[in-house]
């Protein structure tokens, strides 16, 4: 039996990345390095109002004074920041009204990601904000959105375009004081997208903008702004690749969600960067800040996450429970192979009466991988009748591979009840014969028993995008078994 | 259909089947039946391919294919099943799913494009129908929570939907109550045919009075130490199995 295993995973653990390819196009790069003059050449490039500059450098200053966090489960050589560029954009990008604009080589870039940008292409129900690496290049049914009183565009369009709502809501989430690579993300993000819906309108179509990094020596640094008004409803989606490069390269996001009262938002992540070869050469460093807030009675955010990519991440998407009866939720399925490594989960803070969070993850790990999951759980002082219920599961597919969970309770409220379950399992070489029996290849049998060991997280997906989960779940997991 | 010839396996070095022959045509129903340990339950497994096994002598005929030299996917596409003694639990993934890409996968073997969803409902329907399994146990994951009834009727269930040349029962009546029994043989004597053919494995002559076989043998040590008809069933059960073992033994 045992050699049985050993051989499921030898062969498991060799699959190649299908978004690896590049793109040959004329970019606009600055040069290397991180200083005063470049955050202040990033922000007059884009042509941003004051207060814009004012943020970035305040953020800057403060980060020049801050340490790199090492607290995670992550072992990695620091980026060295002056070794990276941090603007980087197709040339002559900055407006595209209509696709007839766009470089065809990027309209053909996104096709082969499965973006197609052509809104008569376009999943029916999916308006996209397509950022290579700095910039936007495109949104798709913006108009259409328009009508209902939904803006959803580019971070730099949404500046020049919505000024004020960008300066009531910006880095009231995550102040750019919040961590390190938050810090680095107020000085220098380049763009991202910005949503927001009215009160009492439940958005249409799903939103989603989709990540792309293309230039080399470059780290994206892109910030997402949503706002859910009052009684408003929304579902977002993002996706992220890379191309094959055997250097790091760094991504430090950050997301701030902001829902009023009654309203709902679901945001989910399907990330799949590139994760680095077989021998841990190259990868993304994917060092995210992701936040919302139930600021009004009664909201709610739903965070899922499908993290497949990245040599590293890091990352732990988070929800304030501010509003009383507000509820909080993070489904997260998180695969590594070969040497990757993840340390990610969630926070929920409790701060409103009968507040609510769920907290859903599974991670799954083969190769040499380390998986961690690392979550927090703070009921505060006035939150009374707070509930949350935790469940981390890990799946080890081989011996190589680690799992690791952190869980962190601080409960400062009698009233509130916390659980925690926890298992661990391995897949047996009985699973996979019994479904050999019925005619599945043992890869088959390997991939089904993980999308069912997801399914949990899976069935919080919107349907366009749960069939595609499953299909990069099975991808990531492609090659490994015989 | 199938022949096997002086098959020799063991498991970790140690040897478990030593010789086994036995030939099954078309329409029959064998029953093989044995003390614990004799080997029955391995020669289910070979026959399936789990590679665990290890043959280390003669060969198997089915249907002209050398069945040795495929893999369990390809055997079990080719018209093997096996109904395990002890279903595995596979967590988050329900029959229909399961069934899904199991029907298909065989329908892609025969060069077949994968069945259209209102068909395959049909087919489960009308599959269910045959084990009386009820009809929401298909949303449900695979064996997962199940009762030994439920689990056993699972497996006929399956051997229904993809309607193999050759079943082996294995251990099939074990833990099954009366009423369970009673409807997991019917199921098996419903699915034969003049075209396909069975190997029922038991310990006990109870299920071979559900379903009824043309030959019984007896494994001992890992042979097939007596052939025979009904009788030898029932005289097995008056007497055990000691008097099989002595006259082994004693040779």
């Amino acid at each position: 039996m045992k050699k049985d295993d050993d051989k499921i995973i030898n062969e498991f653990a060799n699959k190649e990345y299908e978004a690896g390819f590049t793109t040959e196009i004329d970019m606009d790069v600055f040069p290397k390095g991180l200083s005063e003059n470049i955050v202040r050449a990033i922000s007059a490039k884009k042509e941003e109002p004051e207060f814009m500059l004012e943020f970035r450098l305040k953020a800057f200053r403060y980060w020049k004074k801050m340490s790199e966090p090492n607290w995670a489960h992550l072992s990695y050589k620091k980026p060295d920041f002056q070794d990276i560029s941090y603007y980087a954009a197709p040339k002559n990008t900055p407006k595209f009204n209509s696709l007839d604009e766009v470089d065809p080589e990027l309209l053909d870039t996104f096709e082969k990601l499965g973006i197609p940008l052509d809104e008569q292409k376009v999943l029916a129900g999916v308006a996209v904000d397509a950022v290579i690496d700095s910039v936007s290049v495109h949104t798709t049914f913006r108009e259409t959105l328009l009508e209902k009183g939904i803006i959803f565009c580019s971070f730099s369009d949404a500046l020049k375009e919505y000024p004020k709502l960008i300066k009531k809501y910006l880095g009231t989430v995550v102040p750019y004081s919040d961590n390190y690579y938050a810090a680095l993300n107020a000085a220098v993000f380049s763009d991202g997208s910005f949503a927001y819906i009215p009160k009492g309108v439940k958005c249409p179509m799903e939103l989603s903008t989709y990540f792309r990094i293309n230039a080399a020596n470059t780290g994206q640094f892109e910030r997402t702004l949503l706002v859910a008004d009052a009684g408003s409803k929304v579902s977002y989606l993002e996706g992220c690749t890379a191309p094959v490069r055997d250097e790091n390269q760094l991504h430090a996001a950050v997301v701030e969600i902001v829902a009023m009262e009654n309203a709902d938002v679901k945001y989910s992540t399907v990330q799949n960067w590139y994760p680095g070869d077989k021998n841990g050469k190259g990868g993304i460093y994917n060092f995210v800040t992701k936040r919302g807030i139930c600021r009004g009675a009664n909201s709610k955010i739903s965070w899922t996450q499908v993290e497949t990519g990245s040599a590293i991440t890091w990352k732990y998407p988070s929800t304030i429970l501010k509003g009383d009866n507000s509820i909080g939720e993070f489904y997260s399925v998180a695969v590594t192979n070969n040497m990757q490594q993840a340390d990610t989960g969630t926070k929920m803070i409790h701060l409103g009466r009968n507040t609510k969070s769920t907290i859903v993850s599974k991670g799954i790990s083969l190769g040499h991988s380390s998986n961690s999951y690392r979550g927090l759980v703070t009921v505060a002082k006035n939150a009374s009748n707070a509930r949350n219920f935790s469940q981390c599961d890990s799946l080890l597919i081989g011996d190589k591979c680690g799992a690791h969970t952190f869980p962190y309770i601080e409960v400062n409220n009698q009233t509130a009840t916390v659980e925690h379950e926890a298992t661990t399992s391995k897949i047996s070489e009985d699973q996979v014969f019994y479904c050999q029996q019925r005619g599945l290849d043992s890869e088959s049998a390997v991939s089904l028993i993980v999308n069912g060991f997801a399914k949990e997280v899976l069935n919080q997906l919107p349907m366009e995008f749960a069939v595609e989960a499953q299909k990069l779940l099975s991808l990531t997991l492609e090659g490994s078994v015989g | 259909m199938l022949t096997i010839n002086n098959l020799h396996a063991s498991v970790d070095g140690k040897k478990i089947l030593n010789g086994i022959n036995l030939e099954v045509k078309k329409g029959e129903v064998h029953a093989i039946m044995g003390p614990n340990g004799s080997g029955k339950s391995t020669l289910a497994s070979v026959l399936a391919g789990r590679e665990k096994f290890q043959v280390t002598a003669g060969n198997i005929d089915f249907d002209g294919i050398d069945l040795l030299e495929l893999s369990s996917e390809v055997r079990s596409r080719e018209g093997i099943f096996l109904a395990f003694q002890y279903p595995v639990e596979i967590p988050g993934v329900s029959i229909t799913n399961f069934m899904k890409a199991a029907v298909n996968e065989h329908r892609k073997h025969k060069g077949l494009e994968p069945i259209a969803p209102s068909a395959f409902l049909r087919l489960m329907k009308e599959k269910k129908a045959l084990v009386e399994m009820e009809a929401k146990l298909s949303n449900r994951s695979v064996n997962e929570g199940f009762s030994g009834g439920e689990k056993k009727k699972n497996e006929i269930f399956q051997m229904a939907m993809l309607e193999p040349k050759l079943a082996v029962l294995d251990e099939t009546d074990s833990g099954l109550d009366i009423d369970a029994l009673r409807i997991v043989a019917n199921g098996v004597n419903k699915l034969k045919t003049s075209e396909n053919a069975s190997i029922v494995i038991t310990h006990y002559q109870r299920l071979l009075d559900y379903i009824v076989p043309d030959i019984i043998h007896v494994l001992y040590n890992g042979r097939i130490v007596k052939t025979g008809g009904r009788e030898l069933a029932l005289e097995l059960e008056e007497k055990g199995y000691d008097w099989i073992k002595k006259e082994d033994d004693g040779k």
